[in-house]
């Protein structure tokens, strides 16, 4: 009975990203003799939370089949923030309009990104690189290389705990489940996946492909709008790289949680083991008291492991 | 003649030609003391590296994989360059040889593993930037002077640069496009079943090809510190979209192996211009990589209207 519940518990795709995250931890806090065990977590769910907002994103994006990635996420949010943050100039009332602003923008970057794929007919890698320079550039000259300030209600939010769970973390887990619903539930998220097993019958069978694939990429750019525009929030300020690590983090995120790279297998619960996981090992190598170089090879090495253990499976 | 020029066939050969000469008559129309010796040399300096880097990223585009991590696998050649090989050659040569062996066998384990190519190669960004770091943890080191003799060199006529970008334009040409070899190699790319049945093994092709993408690393690192003078860690990051940018802007193709050596290295040139023509139209450099970003997509569409073309011709 309860072997049969354990047995289908490690087929889970994400069980592992949970275990991984889980080890690292116990080795972080073995080392530190049991101190800080709990502001490790509650920082690591803070910082899993932005990762787990693109990874959304991108996860639905690559769900689509191969070829399928959203390289233009960093550039995105970095707009998304800059713009939202000009606009709102620090002032409590206009934090739900900031929102809106952050969310139109990233919705612009997808339609964009969608216009280019469809018009140019070129790969979704080029054209979301393409317009993530376009994207990149107008922050800059928008944002004038200054670090903008939040609104100190928004920073307040962002940065909020209840009994040591961040407010904003609880949100996002319960966004990303209602991500999961809409991906297995609705008729877009069947679709999404449909398109990812096979296109053509996808197609056959009467999905609107086309539709489906403009929505998904519209829905990632959007995701990275919300997360540039929190992220601004609790970093205090749009700045002009916030981004940067977060093209490595939304793929990491979604490979290591047990989402197929070919595309047409999705898996939600995953994200969330595979950001803690990532923030949890650079904490513990941190914690170590490695230096920069030592843990960069080591991130790397990891990123490369996981992936040539999880991956190689042939769908 | 002119029903030879009109064909889609050459014009889409011509386009990396044309997108180049497009710009540089626009530098030398606002800038005419830009057309000499000395102003080439100013313009094109450090066109050689993102040349080199350009082709790297072109061998492993022609096996339908993308490499993520080659702008900082170029910055650890540069450190080792600035510094081993400087002080010790005898080991600089074996760590760049071994650096090499490494490219090798990542397509080795890319292949075996069927593993995504953006995400390994992602990890290894990470892998390279932290042993540039330990090998170099702050910037400095000195160029070795026979590199240093070698890329400050006067040649007769025009500048070093384009002598050296047509030679291994060239060379490139050859050996990928118009040798039997060349063949097997981008039909790997092409159709890799076929090319299997036909008894190569595409074991060997995805290391070949990113053994020469580690060696064209090799030389972009070297030709770089060579004009730089001094070393640091992050130097060419950038050079992992530039070189993507640049294959596709020289008519490359992301899928089936279609690949333009010559096309590479002028789009590198294209895109290593696309700077300078901003700052002689006054325009603010925040705009240099979004200018990148819009002549990528001109190009792109322009090569839209020639396929246009092409499907409304009787054949």
């Amino acid at each position: 009975m309860i072997s049969d519940r354990l047995r289908i518990l490690f087929e889970k795709p994400w069980i592992w990203a949970f275990l991984g995250a889980g080890l690292v931890w116990m080795a972080t806090i073995a080392f530190t003799g049991g101190q800080g065990a709990g502001q490790i977590l509650s920082a690591a769910l803070a910082f899993a939370t932005f990762s787990v907002i693109v990874g959304i994103g991108q996860m639905y994006v690559i769900t689509l089949g191969p070829g399928n990635i959203d390289l233009s996420i960093p550039a995105t949010m970095t707009f998304a923030g800059a713009v939202s943050m000009k606009i709102v100039d620090t002032q409590d009332s206009m934090v739900v309009l900031g929102l809106v602003i952050a969310l139109a923008c990233g919705a612009a970057v997808g339609v964009f990104n969608y216009g280019l794929i469809r018009v140019l007919r070129i790969p979704p890698i080029i054209a979301t690189l393409s317009s993530s320079f376009l994207v990149q550039s107008s922050a800059i000259a928008y944002g004038r290389g200054l670090k903008i300030k939040p609104p100190p209600m928004l920073a307040d939010f962002t940065t909020a705990k209840i009994a040591g769970v961040p407010v904003l973390a609880i949100c996002v887990i319960g966004l990303a489940a209602v991500m999961g619903v809409v991906l297995h539930r609705t008729v877009y998220g069947k679709s999404v996946i449909a398109i990812g097993q096979n296109p053509r019958a996808a197609q056959f069978a009467g999905i609107n492909v086309d539709f489906t694939r403009f929505a998904t990429y519209v829905l990632s750019a959007v995701m990275a709008g919300l997360c540039g525009y929190v992220l601004s929030g609790f970093s205090g300020g749009a700045s002009l790289n916030m981004g940067a690590e977060y093209l490595l983090a939304s793929i990491a995120v979604v490979v290591i949680g047990g989402t197929s790279v070919a595309g047409g297998f999705a898996n939600l619960p995953g994200l969330w083991g595979a950001a803690l996981f990532m923030f949890l090992l650079v904490t513990m190598l941190n914690i170590f008291g490695l230096t920069a170089g030592v843990r960069l090879i080591l991130t790397g090495a990891i990123i490369v492991g996981v992936i040539t253990l999880a991956g190689g499976r042939k769908t | 003649m002119i029903a030879w020029i009109s064909s889609p066939r050459i014009l889409r050969g011509l386009l990396p030609a044309f997108s180049l000469a497009v710009i540089l008559v626009a530098i030398f129309y606002l800038q005419p003391r830009a057309m000499s010796y000395f102003g080439l040399n100013l313009l094109l300096n450090l066109a050689l590296p993102i040349a080199f880097a350009t082709l790297a990223q072109m061998c492993v585009i022609t096996v339908n994989d993308l490499d993520l991590g080659i702008g900082a696998y170029v910055g650890f050649v540069v450190c080792v360059s600035a510094t081993w090989l400087n002080d010790q050659p005898v080991i600089g040569v074996v760590v760049l040889a071994g650096c090499i062996a490494v490219y090798g066998a990542l397509g080795a384990l890319i292949h075996l593993r069927n593993l995504p190519s953006i995400v390994v190669t992602l990890g290894m960004s990470f892998f390279w930037l932290g042993l540039a770091l330990l090998v170099l943890p702050t910037p400095g080191g000195k160029a070795p002077d026979w590199i240093r003799a070698i890329m400050t060199f006067k040649a007769p006529g025009v500048p070093m640069t384009i002598y050296a970008s047509a030679a291994i334009a060239l060379l490139v040409h050859i050996g990928l496009k118009r040798s039997a070899f060349g063949a097997v190699l981008r039909g790997a790319g092409g159709n890799p079943r076929s090319v299997e049945r036909a008894g190569w093994s595409l074991l060997r092709i995805k290391v070949t090809m990113y053994a020469l993408a580690g060696f064209f690393g090799v030389l972009s690192g070297i030709s770089l510190i060579g004009l730089t003078t001094s070393a640091d860690a992050n130097i060419a990051l950038r050079y992992t979209l530039l070189s993507i940018a640049g294959v596709i802007l020289g008519g490359g193709e992301f899928v089936g192996g279609r690949i333009s050596p010559i096309g590479a290295v002028l789009g590198a040139m294209t895109l290593t211009l696309a700077g300078s023509f901003l700052s002689f139209l006054r325009i603010s450099p925040d705009w240099q990589i979004g200018a990148q970003g819009a002549i990528l997509i001109i190009v792109l569409a322009l090569r839209v209207v020639i396929n246009r073309t092409e499907a409304r011709r009787p054949r």
